[in-house]
């Protein structure tokens, strides 16, 4: 605990043009750790990650990469700080072709997975490199959007809802891509619906509600405190 | 966010200070001709009401017409031919003008209402410019020359249009039926669901409105009321050139609705007035006059794309909940 | 001689030329216009301007600075990118996200302000502008002869059209152009630097208007007028093509060229508003364009 988290949220407020949608969050990532957020529909979580990374523009409080201020830097620059951002529609663009979605986001670091590596871990989208992007499966698109990230050396990824209306298989194997990120010692912000899912991969939990952050508890507890989750996010 | 949506005023029902300021407007209109070039007022009436025109589409329905100088020019021309050559009273060419712009407005609207937005302009834009060269190779508009000598002969074969004052007073009943028509539009029914259509088509659209036929409503209105100010001007300036049918024609008309205020009632009459003023003023100088216009344009897209009014209007909005 | 439909041959194919390089102009302007729309969502009136630019920099060049056609090709587009860049930066910048009427209404503004100033200080009359030494004469092709100029020319924007498609399909920066026009956030969320991609794609498409003015400038004379109107020709080829597509643009720009050659043949007096009726014709029948998705 006595290492200065990698990512630092403090007190963001963030708005939707007149609309005040986040209240002062906090949040702290080490690194190399993986953390989740919960919270029902529209309390806040993709708001965060869209925040963070300076989508959503108009955002008060601090927000701290390694130490360096975020808040600031115009939307490119966040990402070159080593952010990599993989948004809930997944955002594959239909004039690329796979590869070519594959290889858009400029690198960050050096650090990143070659080309090979990539495509030795999802094969699928080695052969399918030169279909149109959208013409993939929901799963594949999936794994595009989580791959190019990993192409580009990103230190810490936001994943928003990587598991959102995709098969059980397809589900598992994202998990053991998170699972295999994790041990290549990848810092993971993901928002997820599905406890089960988040159960394999996360060291800590938070839970919001209405654009503040309620708690926070480490994975293993997310058993023990089901019935408190239960009740909070009407699930 | 839609071009005009956020000048949109609350349609001043007749108030008494709208009346106050309506009843000075027409006196200082009626005492004009003994202060003012005659023609020069009716230079501005007529621009004045083919702004008003203009504005009624982009201002209530949200529709950018680039090709407005066709119905206005256009007009122009079925006027003075109906006048010089057929021998018509010098009204009813005016009207004939009118209808023929509505006639073109028809066809050109039906054409262009397909597209949206920017092709709508586009659209607009080479439609009128394809008239523009019938004009130029028609037989009956004398190319280059255009009509010219066009009498003005006698308002109901009784009053000689040829006093000046006598011209200058049909030209303001014209241009006041002009408003009037654009007002009662407005704030008819029709003119409600114009505007809901430019806040939300597709909502217009769901509410089972069947948006296409009020567009080319007001699109036809709105080239019959720039064609009476386009056929009030042959009659007054005695001929109808291409000057008036050319795409700089339509690129005035919106300059002096922007410049005035989209949206707004008055706002057209203002920047009409500033723009013949202005032209008039530098007609003796050494300055290009199009390079000023395309300045103002920068400027007022920059700058203050209320308009005059428009600006004017939203200070007074706001003053009130200031101090409230 | 020989005639076809009545027409003696000759003259038919001179009219396909004179068609093939007037399309030539309105494909590499309408690509232009098309590019630019994709991604800044602007109309860029000033593109008639700036074709117009480019040619009077050529002009200028030779008169002033004795700096030929060679040259010319590649400073005038640069000189007018410049000024492109410097129009994306302190004024279209500011209109992002408004209706894309402003877009076009400054544009329009700025397309005054060039065409006034321009025949101000050079009057309305054109002025040639002589073809380079090695492009002059003619070549006998057995059916006709070709100006060798009127060929280069055709050659010249078949290639530039070959290689702003090559540019927006086979590179990374079309890729980045391409994914930005889809979604322009989540590019820059990516950290490509999306502002200098406009600036530079705005740039970029008035250089190519600047390069299809100097390419004009010994066909049409150099006016100050030679651009807008020919811009709303233009407007009506984009609007019949539609602007969903790069190669769209460029087909629709060469096969209306040809087909107004073709009317100045078989019926002259509708040959300046042909592209027009046709616009009307495609509007009636498939309103989005032959290459366009309704959007």
């Amino acid at each position: 605990m006595s290492n200065p988290p990698f990512l630092e949220v403090r007190g963001l407020n963030a708005w939707y043009g007149e609309s005040h949608v986040l209240h002062g969050v906090d949040l702290d990532i080490r690194e190399g750790e993986t953390v989740t957020l919960l919270g029902r529909n529209g309390a806040g979580k993709t708001t965060t990650l869209r925040a963070i990374m300076g989508i959503l523009r108009r955002r008060e409080g601090v927000i701290r990469l390694r130490g360096k201020d975020l808040l600031g830097l115009p939307l490119h620059r966040v990402a070159q700080t080593g952010i990599g951002y993989v948004p809930e529609e997944r955002g594959i663009f239909a004039s690329l072709n796979v590869a070519e979605n594959l290889m858009l986001p400029p690198n960050v670091s050096d650090s990143g997975m070659s080309v090979d590596e990539i495509y030795t871990l999802f094969p699928n989208l080695h052969e399918r490199r030169t279909s149109q992007g959208t013409k993939l499966s929901g799963g594949e698109q999936q794994m595009l959007a989580i791959a190019r990230i990993l192409r580009t050396g990103a230190k810490i990824i936001l994943l928003d809802e990587p598991t959102e209306g995709l098969a059980p298989v397809i589900v598992q194997r994202i998990g053991d891509v998170l699972v295999a990120l994790k041990k290549r010692g990848m810092t993971i912000l993901l928002v997820e619906q599905n406890f089960r899912f988040a159960r394999k991969v996360a060291d800590r939990f938070y839970l919001m509600e209405d654009g503040r952050m309620v708690n926070t508890f480490p994975g293993h507890e997310l058993d023990a405190r089901m019935d408190e989750l239960h009740e909070v996010l009407g699930v | 966010m839609a071009v005009g949506t956020q000048y949109l005023a609350e349609q001043p029902r007749l108030r008494t200070p709208s009346l106050v300021f309506g009843a000075i407007a027409l006196a200082a209109l009626v005492a004009a001709p003994f202060f003012f070039y005659p023609v020069f007022l009716m230079s501005i009436l007529c621009f004045a009401l083919f702004a008003c025109a203009f504005n009624l589409l982009i201002g209530y329905v949200g529709l950018l017409s680039f090709g407005h100088a066709a119905f206005f020019g256009g007009a122009a021309y079925f006027t003075a031919h109906a006048v010089k050559v057929w021998g018509w009273e010098p009204l009813a060419g005016i009207l004939l003008g009118a209808v023929g712009a509505a006639a073109m407005g028809l066809v050109i609207g039906f054409l262009a209402i397909r597209r949206q937005g920017i092709y709508f302009a586009m659209i607009t834009l080479a439609l009128s410019q394809m008239f523009a060269f019938i004009c130029l190779q028609a037989p009956f508009t004398h190319g280059e020359d255009g009509i010219q000598g066009v009498p003005r002969g006698h308002l109901l074969g009784l009053v000689d249009l040829n006093e000046p004052r006598a011209m200058y007073y049909l030209t303001l009943a014209i241009f006041l039926f002009g408003l009037f028509a654009i007002w009662r539009i407005v704030n008819s029914p029709f003119g409600n669901i114009l505007k809901a259509i430019r806040e939300n088509e597709r909502r217009a659209v769901s509410l089972g409105y069947r948006v296409d036929r009020y567009k080319l409503g007001a699109f036809v209105m709105s080239a019959a009321l720039a064609g009476l100010a386009g056929g009030t001007k042959a009659i007054v300036f005695q001929f109808a050139t291409l000057t008036d049918v050319q795409w700089q024609m339509s690129g005035e008309v919106i300059l002096m609705t922007l410049l005035g205020g989209i949206g707004t009632m008055i706002g057209p009459i203002v920047g009409a007035g500033l723009v013949i003023a202005l032209q008039n003023y530098l007609a003796s100088s050494q300055f290009p006059v199009t390079v000023l216009i395309g300045i103002i344009f920068v400027i007022c897209v920059l700058l203050f794309r209320r308009g005059i009014v428009g600006e004017i209007l939203e200070l007074m909005k706001r003053r009130p909940k200031g101090t409230a | 001689m020989s005639t076809i439909f009545g027409i003696p041959a000759p003259a038919l194919y001179g009219q396909i030329l004179i068609g093939l390089i007037n399309g030539s102009f309105y494909a590499m302007l309408s690509l232009g216009l098309a590019v630019i729309f994709g991604l800044l969502r602007v109309i860029n009136f000033t593109h008639g301007a700036q074709y117009m630019l480019g040619a009077f920099a050529a002009y200028l060049l030779l008169t002033y600075a004795g700096i030929g056609y060679w040259p010319a090709l590649v400073l005038a587009p640069l000189l007018v990118g410049v000024v492109a860049v410097l129009i994306e930066r302190f004024m279209l910048r500011r209109l992002y996200g408004l209706d894309p009427l402003y877009g076009l209404l400054l544009t329009f503004g700025l397309a005054l302000i060039f065409e006034g100033a321009f025949r101000h200080w050079f009057g309305a009359a054109g002025k040639p502008y002589a073809p380079p030494a090695q492009l002059t004469g003619a070549l006998n092709l057995g059916f006709m002869f070709m100006p060798i100029y009127r060929g280069w020319v055709v050659v010249a924007s078949l290639f530039v059209c070959l290689g702003t498609w090559l540019l927006i399909e086979k590179t990374r920066l079309g890729a980045y152009l391409r994914a930005a026009t889809e979604n322009a956030t989540l590019v820059q969320a990516f950290g490509v630097n999306v502002p200098l991609l406009l600036t530079l794609t705005y740039g970029l498409g008035a250089a190519l208007a600047a390069l299809a003015g100097v390419l004009a400038a010994p066909i049409y004379q150099v006016s100050p007028l030679m651009g807008t109107n020919l811009i709303i020709i233009v407007f009506a080829v984009v609007v019949v093509g539609g602007m969903g597509s790069i190669l769209g643009a460029i087909v629709t720009g060469y096969v209306l060229g040809v087909l107004e050659g073709l009317t100045k043949v078989f019926y002259p007096e509708a040959s300046s508003i042909v592209i027009f009726v046709i616009m009307a014709i495609v509007l009636l029948v498939r309103p989005a364009g032959l290459f366009g998705r309704e959007e």
